[in-house]
């Protein structure tokens, strides 16, 4: 009798430890306590409002994306690892994609140090990647508003007396020609997934 | 890349590692495939990467970096968290386990090198001092590649 109590017991224990592990996997996966990047998908270009000027001195939008499969990348010039890692990457990405990807794609690199990173700074950086990558910049409240638009996030974070760093989003954005946001290609995403994802976004164009 | 042992090793410690199988010493650390990237002037911090290989039979630790290129130059270490939002923080210390390679490569550790003196050209190179835990050191001589390089091979 003693002993069947101690097996019940047991068993009602392992059932309670069962029970909170998938309730906390709940929590975390898909309950309250699930990350916001399920429902941050950016706005589709058409729906964004942002004033900026590209490398060339001319004034751009979003509404300057429309009509051709746009690729997006926030960064900033002084960022010595992702940025330029990730603009090689794009590089990459449209050499492989063969001659024409250049002029079938929109290709721009947003900054999200405004500060550093005027126009002529803008122009010199883009200069050392693939010639289709354009370089976007503006004022602090013109970005902030790009990249709400995007639903990404950056955060200006102090190194030194007066030196700074940017922690920003680092993922690459994929719209179609419409505008549509269609996926994203993440930091570090092997390159045979990334061109499909580029050609699939570049073949929605005629999709409804 | 050639390493540099700069470690002295006393007499005392060699009559020692004579008798015991081995001596933790960073003598032994090999640096291969370093590589970096150049500067747009001297504003930007530069940055280099390579893979540093413990082959003795004790473990050894990585404490700093020293340059004559830059003012500082750190350890750092690059993380992208769930939500795609990457961040840059010294790494401190790395222990290299007896026998592991440590790689310092594009998205994770990389030497960060702030202040330049002088801009990092395409084409040129630097001399990379690694320092540690036991004293000794390690000099390798880092190529400069262009901005949009992927790795030591351009």
């Amino acid at each position: 009798m003693t002993r069947r109590r101690a097996l019940v017991g047991y068993g009602a224990a392992a059932l309670a430890a069962l029970a909170l592990a998938l309730f906390a996997g709940w929590w975390r996966v898909d309950g309250p306590g699930a990350g916001q990047a399920a429902d941050r998908r950016p706005l589709p270009l058409t729906q964004m409002e942002f004033r900026l000027t590209d490398h060339e001195g001319r004034a751009v939008g979003p509404d300057t994306l429309v009509g051709k499969p746009t690729m997006v990348f926030f960064g900033f010039t002084y960022c010595p690892d992702v940025c330029p890692t990730t603009l090689s990457d794009i590089s990459g990405w449209l050499d492989d994609l063969g001659k024409d990807a250049a002029e079938l794609l929109n290709v721009v690199f947003i900054t999200v140090d405004p500060e550093r990173d005027t126009v002529a700074a803008m122009a010199e950086y883009v200069s050392y990647f693939h010639p289709a990558i354009r370089g976007w910049t503006g004022s602090q409240e013109q970005i902030a508003r790009a990249v709400e638009g995007f639903q990404a996030t950056y955060e200006r974070v102090k190194t030194g007396a007066s030196e700074y760093t940017m922690n920003h989003t680092a993922s690459v954005f994929l719209f179609d020609a419409k505008g549509r946001f269609a996926t994203t290609i993440d930091y570090h995403e092997p390159r045979e997934f990334a061109v499909p994802k580029i050609r699939r976004a570049m073949d929605a164009e005629g999709a409804t | 890349m050639k390493s540099t042992p700069a470690a002295m090793i006393p007499a005392w410690a060699l009559a020692f590692a004579l008798a015991a199988p081995a001596l933790a010493d960073s003598g032994d650390i090999v640096v291969r495939d370093a590589w970096s990237r150049a500067s747009v002037g001297v504003s930007r911090p530069g940055v280099a990467y390579m893979a540093i290989l413990n082959p003795s039979d004790e473990p050894v630790t990585l404490t700093g970096l020293r340059t004559d290129l830059a003012e500082r130059s750190e350890i750092h270490l690059t993380a992208t968290d769930g939500q795609g939002v990457s961040s840059m923080t010294p790494a401190g210390d790395i222990a290299i386990a007896p026998g592991e390679t440590v790689l310092l490569q594009p998205g994770g550790l990389h030497a960060m090198l702030m202040q330049l003196r002088r801009p990092m050209q395409d084409g040129e190179s630097f001399a990379l001092t690694l320092t540690f835990s036991d004293g000794g050191e390690a000099t390798v001589e880092v190529p400069i590649m262009g901005i949009a390089a992927r790795g030591p091979g351009g």
